[in-house]
């Protein structure tokens, strides 16, 4: 599903160069949940912004489901990133002047579906985040993880190939975290590929495989088993 | 760009950001409202102005007599100098292809009496020209004509506000009016668009006048109505060679400042349509002070509303918008509000435009009938809502081509 070979990253920094990712080798198959972990300034986030068309690598080739992403421009990465991908944040970045299904309808607007379609797509997904009665509730009137519900709702949408997860539980409790982490397994349980950034170990060990980051190279990639957030959810 | 659902976006965005919307719209509304309110003022300030001076007729010249200053031909100075009816002749002969018509104005006045009613009034010995001078208009019987003239008949034409004062609705046609030891018959009633003191006077034959004087021929005044096909630069040639026709006739030195007076009226109108013109022209460059401060208005709050939507523009990315649908959506809505806005302002202003005309306004602040061409109206709203769209391009192409993760990162 995604492919990545020797990808080269570097910001600069008025007359200094942060080389952030140093020849990155990696590749996701069908209906996998990894976590990407690494301390901060590991180059974690710049990896998802690359893999999510967010931003560019300076070098190395990229393939998502067999098409390689190279050169893009800015129209073509938004119709590819509204087609491959669905995205999470930490700070979830719903708009905050539209109610929860207006947001969860965003993507399905981008993709030109009728309105009427729009609306009973975006309910079936609320629905499946467990907020179809908060439809019509704006994002201030929700908590932060129905927040983090609607706007996993919305990744969902536009029925992507590839969920990134960006911090995804930053931002919440624990207890929330794990229902967030919950629904993600539950999702990645009907066969969608999903990749999650995070510093927690607890988190990452919800995942099936970790893949450790530190200073802008691979430093360890390993299958793990899998502990079940339900078991913390009550 | 044009379909329903882009449209439903715009809406929403607009519906859900009130206060954004609303300071927008209202920065361009009250820029359209300042100014066609301003520039209708102008122009009914210059309404005033015409009005004021086309009362009376505008190809009139009117010459005083009054004392020399210069000893000239023989003659000491401080001779005063009277006009006779020969000169009114000799002005006639002379210059017949210019002239229209000619009366003499003899100024006197005093108590009037009808029945019980008395009042004071100006009356003036005149000619039958004296209508066309003061665009009297006869409401009733007859102005004064020839005949009066040559039989000196002691007849009278009186004003609205006369025969108001005096008749309290009898018919003064036929009546008998006591004036000094004279007594009038009254033949004519006219009105003035000059206003109530130009309806208070009395017109008798100056024929009249000059054997009440113990039968003189001093003629006071001379009013002529010359051609109107001369024109501006003919009316002041007529008037220099008129000035040196007289002061040969009347032996005073070209020289002298005094002696007789020309007033033209069509110069004083000139100038006073120059410093109309002149005001009008303050006026506009104020209103268009104001277009220019609203549009740089509306290039800050497009710039501002840019920056407070650029997370939602990453989101927006993120979730798939390309930058074409950013930048238009920006700028439909940027040109819906301002339009919309921009007409309403341009509408308010024609309604009190419309709401302000009254005496008050005329009386106390010169403005007649204020009004703005609508076409102008229409170029100024339809430059401003331009220049709108134009202030939003620039922000939202910038923001269009931000990364969406700068975008993202922007709290």
């Amino acid at each position: 599903m995604i492919e990545i070979k020797d990808l080269h990253k570097s910001y600069r920094m008025g007359s200094n160069s942060l080389h952030v990712l140093k020849g990155i080798n990696f590749s996701v198959e069908d209906g996998e949940l990894v976590a990407i972990m690494g301390s901060s300034g590991s180059g974690k986030s710049t990896l998802l912004n690359i893999l999510g068309m967010l931003d560019v690598a300076d070098s190395g080739s990229y393939h998502l489901d067999g098409v390689p992403i190279k050169d893009l421009s800015e129209t073509k990465a938004a119709q590819y990133r509204n087609k491959f991908l669905g995205f999470i944040f930490q700070s979830f970045n719903l708009i905050n002047y539209k109610n929860a299904i207006e947001n969860v309808a965003l993507p399905l607007y981008y993709q030109r579906i009728g309105r009427k379609e729009r609306q009973e797509k975006a309910l079936k997904y609320l629905e499946r985040v467990g907020l179809k009665q908060w439809a019509t509730h704006l994002p201030s009137e929700l908590s932060g993880g129905q927040k983090q519900r609607v706007a996993i709702a919305r990744a969902m949408a536009a029925e992507p190939k590839v969920l990134l997860a960006d911090e995804p539980t930053g931002a919440l409790d624990s207890t929330t975290s794990y229902e967030v982490m919950d629904l993600i397994q539950k999702i990645n349980d009907e066969g969608n590929t999903i990749l999650v950034v995070t510093h927690e170990e607890d988190i990452a060990h919800m995942c099936k495989r970790i893949v450790h980051l530190k200073d802008g190279v691979i430093v360890e990639d390993k299958m793990v088993e899998q502990v079940r957030a339900a078991q913390y959810v009550q | 760009m044009f379909s329903r659902d882009t449209w439903k976006e715009i809406f929403e965005a607009m519906s859900k950001n009130k206060l954004r919307t609303f300071l927008t719209g209202f920065t361009v509304a009250l820029g359209i409202f300042i100014f066609v309110t301003l520039f209708g003022m102008g122009n009914g300030l210059q309404n005033t102005f015409n009005e004021f001076f086309g009362q009376d007729a505008v190809n009139v010249l009117r010459i005083y007599p009054s004392q020399t200053t210069l000893p000239y031909g023989g003659y000491k100075a401080k001779r005063q100098i009277e006009f006779e009816n020969d000169d009114l002749e000799a002005i006639a002969k002379e210059f017949a292809p210019f002239i229209d018509y000619m009366t003499p104005q003899i100024n006197n006045g005093g108590t009037v009496t009808y029945k019980n009613e008395s009042d004071n009034y100006s009356n003036r010995g005149v000619g039958p020209g004296m209508q066309w001078a003061e665009k009297n208009i006869l409401m009733k019987g007859r102005y004064i004509n020839n005949k009066d003239i040559r039989d000196r008949t002691k007849v009278a034409v009186i004003g609205r506000m006369v025969e108001k004062d005096l008749f309290n609705g009898d018919n003064p046609i036929g009546e008998y009016i006591a004036m000094g030891e004279s007594v009038f018959r009254v033949v004519g009633v006219y009105q003035d668009d000059g206003g109530d003191n130009e309806e208070r006077y009395i017109y008798i034959p100056f024929t009249t006048r000059q054997l009440i004087e113990g039968n003189n021929d001093k003629l006071g005044q001379i009013i002529i109505g010359f051609k109107e096909s001369l024109g501006y630069t003919g009316a002041m040639d007529f008037q220099n060679k008129l000035d040196a026709f007289m002061r040969q006739r009347k032996v005073i030195s070209p020289k002298d400042p005094r002696g007789i007076f020309i007033q033209n009226i069509a110069d004083q109108l000139k100038q006073n349509q120059q410093f109309a013109g002149a005001l009008q022209l303050i006026i506009s460059a104020i209103a268009f002070a104001v277009i220019i401060s609203g549009v740089i208005g509306i290039s800050n709050i497009m710039v501002f509303v840019v920056k407070e939507r650029t997370k939602e523009i990453g989101i927006r990315k993120a979730m798939g918008a390309t930058p074409r649908l950013i930048t238009s959506g920006i700028m439909l809505e940027s040109i819906f509000i301002t339009a919309v806005f921009g007409f309403l302002g341009m509408l308010i202003g024609i309604i009190v435009l419309n709401a302000i005309t009254g005496d008050t306004l005329k009386d106390d602040y010169f403005i007649t009938k204020p009004s703005i061409n609508l076409g102008l109206a229409f170029f100024v709203t339809i430059l401003l809502v331009i220049c709108g769209a134009i202030a939003a391009f620039v922000p939202a192409r910038r923001a269009a081509r931000i990364k969406p993760i700068v975008a993202l990162r922007d709290e």
